[in-house]
């Protein structure tokens, strides 16, 4: 069991992805959505990992995204999102025998889970901001740029992962 | 396996407990939270990290546009097209250089104007869209003089107001957020109300005389809060374009288009200090077309019943959070 780099690696590459979600993404100024960099790692890594790790990392990065400026709402609505994201795009092993597009329906499935869990939840607490037709306007975008970020994102990841924390049960049953 | 899927599952039950505490204790409360202090050490740790990814950014964005127009030169030999392109990205520089200067001018006539002490800032980060918060972060903090609840200007008008300070950024909240209000008087006349963000749709005007006259064209400026925060008074804000009759409602409602453009925000300034006297509407830009000597209407209504008229300095729909 190597845990420790996989865990640094994690950490690592999701302070990464936050940063440029901060500083870059939403500056390119799209039609429509953000493209979710942080979203797709952290879908990434869950399939990776598993559940567990999918949790705590996705907790902890939501939780993140909570605290750093610019935000506005309420501490732990990302963190509660995207460690229910995380645990279920865990559940997901990207693993052995998989077509390329099942990384891609997850991601969209978990970019729609997103938007709609965290508005939801917005409109539950009583924030305002999401309304139904801005989130119907916005919803589409999110996943389109989502699923073109997909392959870059599953690509970095996996080669970082296979490099930094091989592993093992991946190694025994032949797949790299 | 079952232990472990156990043990997840434990781990789920646990983490989804801890967000919902969080988000009970930091939920809606304004000033100081338990959490205020995470906040403060989260800015202070993402706020230059955030500066310094805008500032390695910025040239990446400026040259990728520049690419992107290389296109009808293609049947040009390499060394014209370089040296084309060389021209071309000191042209664009220039241009830039230019337009930032004229943003400079435009808000230090606001603030020269309208006696405002200004600190300029840039804008190096913007809330995804997915938040449907409409909030940026800005590279000035508390180290330079700012503080929760100051106004934010730019060249055009009304920015939004400061809502989280850390020590090298602060977050801004635009005036077209959903949870934005802002007390405001009509140009000429002395009526007030407040406008509120509603996102991407026009923002929205509640006068609070439903008997006050308002046209289409007429522009709001904003009326100041107690004690200059988090509003000064006399800031532009925007342009009703259409009033909506709202009978048996005791107020008057419109839509409002604000002056600032808030897709292209870049400089920025926070007022620190208000000015001495109210500049009331002196700081608009010059009506667009000559208009008569305006008649001032002045109103003497009782208040109906109930409805939040006060007679004091500075009636305040001041948002909460």
């Amino acid at each position: 069991m190597r845990t420790t780099p996989r865990v640094l690696l994690t950490l690592a590459l999701l302070l990464t992805a936050l940063v440029v979600q901060l500083g870059f993404a939403s500056r390119l100024h799209l039609p429509g959505a953000t493209p979710d960099v942080v979203l797709v790692t952290l879908v990434a890594l869950a399939m990776r990992n598993g559940s567990l790790h999918g949790c705590v990392a996705g907790f902890l990065t939501g939780l993140s995204l909570d605290l750093a400026p610019p935000s506005d709402h309420a501490v732990g609505r990302w963190a509660l999102v995207l460690c229910l994201v995380g645990y279920l795009a865990g559940l997901f092993d990207d693993g052995v025998d998989r077509s390329a597009l099942f990384p891609v329906g997850v991601v969209a499935s978990a970019s729609v889970l997103t938007t709609l869990a965290y508005s939801a939840l917005g409109a539950v607490i009583g924030e305002p901001g999401a309304t139904w037709s801005m989130v119907a306007r916005v919803l589409p975008w999110a996943v389109i740029y989502d699923v073109v970020l997909t392959p870059f994102v599953f690509l970095v990841v996996a080669g970082l992962a296979t490099r930094v924390a091989p592993d093992p049960l991946r190694r025994r049953s032949g797949v790299r | 396996m079952r232990r472990e899927s156990r043990r997840t599952r434990l781990i789920l039950a646990l983490l989804v407990l801890t967000a919902f505490t969080l988000i009970s204790l930091d939920y809606q409360q304004t000033g100081r939270t338990p959490l205020h202090g995470l906040r403060n050490v989260a800015s202070a740790v993402f706020g230059p990290i955030e500066r310094a990814a805008a500032s390695a950014v910025r040239p990446v964005t400026g040259f990728l546009s520049g690419v992107s127009h290389l296109g009808e030169q293609n049947r040009r030999i390499a060394a014209l097209q370089a040296e084309i392109d060389k021209l071309r990205l000191d042209n664009r520089t220039s241009e830039l250089a230019r337009n930032r200067a004229n943003e400079l001018d435009a808000l230090l006539r606001v603030a020269s104007v309208g006696q405002y002490t200004i600190i300029p800032a840039r804008v190096v980060s913007i809330g995804p869209a997915q938040d449907f918060a409409w909030v940026v972060t800005i590279d000035a903090g508390s180290r330079d003089g700012i503080a929760v609840d100051m106004t934010v200007i730019n060249g055009d008008g009304l920015v939004g107001r400061t809502v989280q300070v850390g020590p090298w950024t602060s977050t801004v909240l635009l005036a077209i957020d959903p949870s934005f209000k802002a007390g405001i008087r009509l140009e000429k006349t002395m009526d007030i109300g407040y406008v509120s963000g509603e996102g991407s749709a026009p923002m929205q005007l509640a006068l609070l005389n439903g008997l006050a006259p308002i046209n289409p064209g007429d522009r709001l400026v904003t009326q100041g809060s107690v004690g200059d925060r988090p509003f000064v008074p006399g800031v532009p804000v925007g342009t009703v374009v259409a009033v909506r009759a709202t009978p048996g409602s005791p107020t008057k409602t419109a839509t409002v288009t604000p002056f600032v453009d808030f897709t292209r925000l870049d400089l920025v300034a926070v007022v620190v200090q208000p000015p001495r006297t109210d500049p009331r509407d002196a700081v608009l830009p010059p009506p667009p077309k000559p208009k008569p000597t305006p008649t001032v209407t002045v109103t003497v209504t009782a208040p109906p019943p109930g409805t939040p008229v006060q007679t004091g300095p500075t009636p305040t729909p001041t948002p909460t959070h």
